[in-house]
């Protein structure tokens, strides 16, 4: 079988002896097209882009990731404008692979067979729904499979040495570390040195499986977790562009220009 | 069509997936609290059956909560409306004045066990928060209470008693700023923070285990009702109704549980879901107005949602009812019509309230006020052997500025 877009993504970053970047930004925000032309922006440094498919009731998202989606849903994102947005971004010439990032319900409104079907269509790669874990997503993750498309498993460290080997086991090409008991957006109230102690245990199980640390990292903290497979940045940019509202500012341009910082952080 | 298993307990009949007639429930939570939910669990299955803790259990609600709560004949309503008899479990007498003391406590002593200094929990109508706040401060737990900031104003009474009681409000800004909010917003809490804090979900919904606490400890309304209702009437009379107002569906679950195995045409539960004010739409009724399945706060349930699965606000003169969602349990009973529901308005329930005040000595907060209008509605056509219960589950202080402004009269 043909490697994942994701894993070829992941090869090449070790091929270049450093992380991959990911960078997490909400659909729709701060409306449609500034979304695109924000993935565009981004696309030249970001190794894989997740893309976030907010929910007003979610649990797992702190207060900038809230405010992303409040303002996207406002500006009426539905979810066949991010399939759209990804079909467009997918023939852009830096296109990276793309990951789907929100909650089931979406997904169940929208009915999973379908909602595969459209993935596959429009080229996304991969998909991560917070609230639906392990065993819970095991039909589904399946199904995934199945589509070639990656079902991203959550680990983080509140799970059990039993749920993590069973985990990793169910899982596809990556892995998301949650780094600590946290929502999104909070600050690292853990060090680099005990994140990476957790995630050396956790890549141990399995050496081949792409492992991401995710949660809290800023560009302030990136450069200490560099031993990582991969390093996803979200709130970071969403607060980002909230800012870059406030000020006055434009929002394509400023996470541009953080995205291409993030990066050169990578090769310290 | 679903059906229920008779001498089994309503929250046990879930699947191995916590699912209750494989459509409603489950953990739908971030892998962050599978663990937590997992230790709440163990605990909670294993003390539920140890005969210390049960004998603890029924030492704070006899000496805490004060049990029983009353039982009588609304004998003057009975006469004015002509109908059928109807009788008023008084939960509201309960410490605190409403049914959430039970829950409340039974969370502040697991907390205990589990060794934990810290509570949190979400509250609407204000009685969830407060009475968490009493059972922290009896139990020596600290305190944090989320709650919208539009239920903050409405119900500034049940504030002003939690902050007496040392809790922190923690106001809730966020989308509709109302129960919905404060409940997820709780939830991102204890994502980061189970380490060191217990989760109270103030009504039977959320992750399977909290419906699950919730329902067991509310059931001492039931236990209390069935004796009474078989010494006032020698047995369980032929023809009895038991209406109940539903939010999340907490108070019902407790005055029901004994009664569910019972045939429904002889003991019919009737749930009472907000209409919202007489022309709204957006009413929080989901049960009554054939919302479709989707998942809310870790559990699927009937919720009130658009097209995309995004939670539509909701609107409600009471804020204990003012709730998209819907209990799993009271999704089951639906589907497999052991019960019946029915929504009433804004303006009806001012009606019932009215009319009982005038009558009676009894003062239902707005949310049994929801109740009682269906009362009010069906009894005039029954004959006086029918007898129908309602739950007075909460009581009028907290609404007394809503009742003042809309019907221009005090308590
Ligand atoms: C007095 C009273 N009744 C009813 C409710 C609704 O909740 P539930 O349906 O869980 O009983 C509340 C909630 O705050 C309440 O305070």
């Amino acid at each position: 079988m043909r490697p994942s877009n994701i894993a070829l993504a992941f090869k090449k970053c070790k091929q270049e002896n450093r992380p991959a970047l990911l960078t997490y930004t909400v659909s729709g925000d701060p409306n449609k097209k500034k979304s695109f032309e924000i993935l565009k922006a981004i696309s030249s440094y970001a190794d894989i882009c997740e893309i976030g498919v907010g929910h007003n009731c979610n649990t797992g998202d702190g207060k900038q990731i809230q405010d992303s989606t409040y303002r996207a849903i406002k500006n009426g994102i539905k979810i066949n404008d991010t399939f759209a947005i990804v079909k467009k971004f997918k023939k852009t010439k830096n296109a990276k692979p793309c990951i789907l990032m929100g909650y089931y319900n979406s997904v169940f409104q929208y009915g999973e067979n379908r909602f595969i079907k459209k993935c596959k269509q429009f080229g996304v790669d991969g998909l991560i729904v917070v609230d639906l874990p392990w065993p819970e997503n095991k039909n589904f993750s399946k199904k995934c499979k199945k589509n070639s498309i990656n079902f991203v498993q959550l680990v983080s460290p509140t799970t059990s040495s039993y749920r993590m080997k069973r985990i990793i086991n169910d899982s596809h090409d990556m892995i998301y570390y949650i780094s600590m008991l946290s929502t999104t957006g909070g600050k690292l109230k853990v060090s680099p040195k005990e994140i990476l102690e957790n995630y050396n245990k956790i890549k141990k199980i399995n050496k081949s499986k792409n492992l991401v640390i995710g949660f809290g990292i800023t560009i302030k903290t990136i450069s200490s977790l560099t031993k990582a497979d991969g390093l996803v940045v979200g709130s970071a940019l969403c607060k980002k562009i909230s800012d870059s509202i406030k000020n006055r500012q434009n929002p394509v341009t400023n996470i541009g220009n953080m995205v291409k910082n993030l990066k050169r952080k990578l090769y310290a | 069509m679903m059906k229920l298993k008779k001498g089994k307990l309503l929250i046990d009949q879930h699947n191995k997936n916590y699912m209750y007639g494989k459509k409603f429930g489950g953990n739908y939570v971030p892998e962050t609290l599978k663990k937590p939910i997992e230790d709440l669990t163990n605990l909670f299955e294993k003390l539920r059956y140890n005969k210390k803790f049960l004998n603890e259990r029924d030492y704070y609600f006899k000496n805490y909560v004060g049990v029983p709560t009353p039982f009588f004949k609304l004998n003057n309503l009975t006469k004015h409306l002509g109908g059928a008899q109807i009788w008023c479990k008084q939960v509201s007498k309960a410490n605190g004045g409403a049914h959430k003391i039970y829950n409340a406590t039974v969370h502040a002593l697991l907390c205990k066990r589990a060794k934990k200094k810290y509570i949190i929990g979400d509250t609407g109508a204000g009685y969830a928060g407060k009475m968490l706040s009493m059972a922290a401060k009896k139990f020596g737990l600290k305190c944090k209470i989320f709650m919208g900031t539009k239920d903050i104003v409405r119900q500034a009474v049940n504030c002003r008693a939690m902050r007496k009681n040392g809790a922190e409000i923690v106001p809730v800004n966020s989308g509709s700023r109302t129960l919905v909010d404060a409940v997820s917003e709780c939830m991102r809490y204890w994502v980061s923070n189970n380490d060191t804090t217990s989760m109270c979900v103030g009504s039977t919904v959320g992750p399977n285990i909290f419906i699950k606490i919730c329902a067991w400890s509310t059931a001492q309304i039931s236990r209390e009702l069935i004796v009474q209702v078989k010494k006032e009437f020698g047995k369980v009379p032929k023809k009895l109704k038991l209406i109940n107002c539903i939010g999340g569906g907490s108070s019902a679950m407790g005055f029901w549980n004994e009664f569910i195995d019972y045939d429904k045409n002889q003991v019919e539960l009737i749930g009472v879901e907000a209409g919202g004010p007489k022309d709204s739409k957006r009413h929080a009724a989901p049960l009554t107005n054939g919302a479709k399945i989707g998942v809310l706060h870790g559990a699927l349930q009937y919720v009130i949602q658009d097209a995309e699965g995004q939670i539509e606000e909701t609107e409600s003169i009471s804020a204990g009812l003012d709730y998209p969602g819907v209990s799993p349990l009271h999704c089951l009973l639906k589907d497999s019509k052991r019960a019946r529901y029915t929504s009433a308005t804004d303006e009806e329930a001012l009606a019932a309230f009215k009319l009982i005040s005038k009558l009676e000595k009894v003062r239902p907060s707005l949310e049994p006020a929801h109740a009682f209008a269906e009362a009010i509605k069906i009894a005039p056509r029954l004959n006086k052997d029918t007898i129908i219960a309602v739950n007075s589950c909460g009581d009028a202080k907290k609404d007394m500025n809503i009742i003042k402004k809309r019907l221009g009269c005090s308590l």
